[in-house]
């Protein structure tokens, strides 16, 4: 029972209430990189005898770096074989990993080669038989700005460290005049962004600056941020996203992301041999470089961060993917993995990485893969 | 809480239907304390790896590297996090929630009243994500002028002061959203308690020519204190445990920062939100222990409001 009191004495003095309708507006925040329709490369790749069509489904999941690249292989592979389905999802690398060791799915994605204790849980999973770390996807990070009027940016990495961890902190700073003396930057304070949650990407960015400039960059390395200042951003499209909303900012990204960034514009990195440019060639040449350690087909890559080779794009990154080199279980369809790979490895597979912001590997990096790729073609036939 | 308590009527028959219907409202009853405990248990069983070889001091360490070798890991700057937005948007929410409540109950023309109360309700069903969207691409650029003039002018107050010139994802910001998102917890309850004034007592108090302001502050605010704070307390339930729009709006910096328009700022779920998925097994289990701990943040702050309502129990009920 509630008494409920009407309001009936309410209007006498005049109260307005203005409602405020708020208007929202939402800016779509997906994934930057659009996957083509697939269906010529598709029948590319059929003509080119890249594609053997085993029918079946496997799930697989781990890195979102890769996610873009595996989406589109998929939708290349899907489209030439209709019986068979690839479901990737992009969980990233660590609940990858332990999704592949609890046997929860076909294959994992990584971004760092799965070592040691992993590799021998690895190696149980598959049922004695050695696990491979393959890397297949090659890709960059970019340093993207957003300066206004500032069309070519060139920094080398004793700056971008020292930007990063704030020593650096108003784009008039002598260390980035010095680099860029036919531009006029800003007396303003730089807005750095980095990423929010736990990522390869920054790993791998903060493995490069260690490397490259270690007197500038004196905080850990790994998938956690730990240098002071600057902002977070969730996600790669979060941090492209804030570097184009912030005139004079600055972030890093994987190389599909600035593709069709408006506003923000990568910056060249100079080590010695002239400005280079983040584009899939020139990270390539950085890859075709990097010394591999290749033992019976597992492949972990020694990224040359430090690179000189003319051309080289140094914030090169590859990631992998664990297989068993035999003894999939068959309800994980070991077939239709390998012949997914086999084509992931084949020139038409590599060739669709560069159209989508990834580098397509080469030289004897690429020949590695391909045999270990054969290796695990000959073990998923009982 | 007593859940075997003797029937009101001894010595008489039970019938069926009141003994399979006791059976059920028993049986409900200690479901949910048997999901709780539940919850409890696997929140302490999968956090403990991470507790036994923590290298850093769970209760100041202010990083987050619990993958490392040795792990270090601390929850100081996400307990910091968690209640300092979740302070902010109480200050913002619970003054307006109130008033909104006390404006359709007792000042709006009856259709006005009903549509307001009705959109203050549909306020609640906008999930977060579209909230952190909102906030972080429309609201935060709306209000980087807000902060600066506050930083401007009341930067004289070390929490506004603003030392890198810098205003977007910052825990104000946070604050005003998460706001947004507890309005409607707080003014929908409240809005119920002020219905249940006795209207003797409303009556009452204007024939003795009080004003309306002079009947609210005498009759209804004194009578309707404890369940205010239940929603206060409700709101800050769900400001403490708010993730997602929580995670895209923060700078999650590991750094205990007062100054709430600097960018900077974490919580405890978002953080769980953003390390998880590239977590590995001891980054999972120290993230347990920080969801673990927000658990008994909460059941501290729920069951601080129960006894706050209940000290203040002759104000309510059946009079």
């Amino acid at each position: 029972m509630r008494p409920r009191v009407t309001p009936r004495f309410a209007a006498t003095r005049g109260f307005v209430v203005v409602l405020a309708a708020t208007s929202v507006s939402l800016v779509a925040c997906g994934d930057s990189t659009s996957v083509n329709p697939a269906i010529p490369a598709a029948e590319a790749a059929m003509a080119a005898g890249d594609i053997t069509c085993i029918d079946g489904k496997i799930q697989a999941a781990g890195s979102s770096a890769q996610a873009n690249a595996i989406t589109e292989w998929v939708n290349v592979y899907q489209t030439a074989c209709p019986q068979s389905t690839i479901d990737y999802q992009p969980v990233g690398s660590g609940a990858g990993v332990e999704a592949f060791l609890s046997a929860q799915t076909s294959f994992g994605g990584t971004d760092k080669p799965v070592v040691e204790e992993d590799l021998a849980a690895a190696t149980d999973r598959c049922g004695g038989n050695p696990a491979l770390n393959i890397p297949l996807v090659g890709g960059a990070i970019a340093v993207a700005y957003h300066l206004e009027g500032i069309e070519e940016l060139t920094l080398d990495p004793a700056t971008i460290a020292g930007i990063f961890s704030s020593d650096i902190t108003r784009w008039n700073d002598p260390a980035i005049v010095a680099l860029n003396s036919t531009v006029v930057l800003p007396d303003a304070a730089i807005a750095q962004f980095h990423r929010s949650d736990s990522s390869g990407t920054t790993a791998n960015f903060s493995d490069y600056l260690e490397s490259t400039a270690p007197n500038a960059w004196d905080y850990d390395t790994g998938k956690e941020w730990t240098a002071p200042g600057g902002q977070g951003a969730k996600g790669s499209d979060q941090v492209i996203a804030s570097v184009a909303q912030t005139p004079n900012s600055i972030g890093y990204v994987e190389l599909s992301y600035i593709l069709d960034a408006i506003n923000a514009k990568p910056v060249s990195i100079d080590q010695g041999a002239g400005p280079v440019l983040p584009t899939a060639e020139n990270a390539s040449v950085t890859l075709a470089s990097s010394p591999t350690l290749n033992e019976d087909g597992n492949i972990i890559l020694d990224i040359d961060y430090t690179t000189q080779v003319t051309g080289a794009y140094p914030i090169s990154i590859v990631t992998y993917e664990i297989v068993c080199s035999a003894g999939l279980d068959a309800r994980k369809n070991p077939e239709l993995v390998a012949a997914f790979l086999a084509f992931a490895a084949s020139d038409s597979g590599q060739k669709l990485l560069g159209d989508i912001g990834y580098v397509p590997l080469s030289g004897d990096l690429l020949t590695g893969v391909r045999q270990s790729v054969d290796t695990v073609l000959a073990g998923a036939v009982r | 809480m007593n859940l075997m308590a003797p029937p009101l009527i001894t010595g008489t028959s039970v019938r069926p239907g009141d003994r399979n219907f006791r059976l059920f409202t028993t049986g409900a009853g200690v479901a949910v304390l048997a999901v709780l405990a539940a919850i409890a248990a696997f929140l302490v069983w999968k956090s403990i790896p991470a507790l036994q070889n923590n290298t850093g001091n769970i209760f100041t360490n202010e990083q987050w590297l619990p993958d490392a070798d040795p792990p270090q890991w601390g929850i100081a700057v996400l307990i910091f996090g968690t209640i300092w937005t979740s302070v902010i948007a109480m200050t913002l929410a619970v003054p307006v929630g109130i008033g909104t409540a006390l404006y359709i109950t007792f000042y709006a023309p009856r259709r006005i009243a009903r549509t307001l109360g009705f959109i203050v309700d549909l306020l609640a069903a906008v999930p977060s994500i579209i909230f952190g969207l909102w906030g972080l691409y429309y609201f935060m650029p709306e209000i980087v002028p807000t902060a600066q003039w506050l930083s401007t002018y009341l930067g004289w107050l070390p929490i506004f002061s603003n030392d890198l010139d810098l205003y977007t994802k910052s825990i104000l910001i946070a604050g005003f959203v998460l706001a947004m998102m507890i309005l409607p917890t707080v003014s929908a309850i409240s809005r119920e308690v002020f219905w249940q004034v006795p209207k003797g007592h409303i009556e009452a108090s204007l024939a003795l020519g009080a004003t309306r302001w002079e009947m609210i502050r005498m009759a209804v605010l004194p009578f309707s204190k404890p369940g205010m704070i239940s929603a206060a307390m409700l709101g800050l339930g769900r400001a403490l445990g708010e993730t997602i729009a929580v995670a895209l709006i923060l700078s999650a910096v590991f750094e205990i920062n007062w100054q709430i328009t600097e960018p900077g700022g974490n919580s405890i779920a978002a953080n769980i939100a953003l390390k998880w998925g590239e977590a590995a097994d001891n980054g999972r289990s120290a993230l347990i222990a920080t969801g673990m701990v927000l658990f008994f943040i909460t059941l501290v702050v729920n069951m601080t409001a129960r006894w706050v309502v209940n000290r203040r129990r002759d104000f309510s009920g059946a009079n």
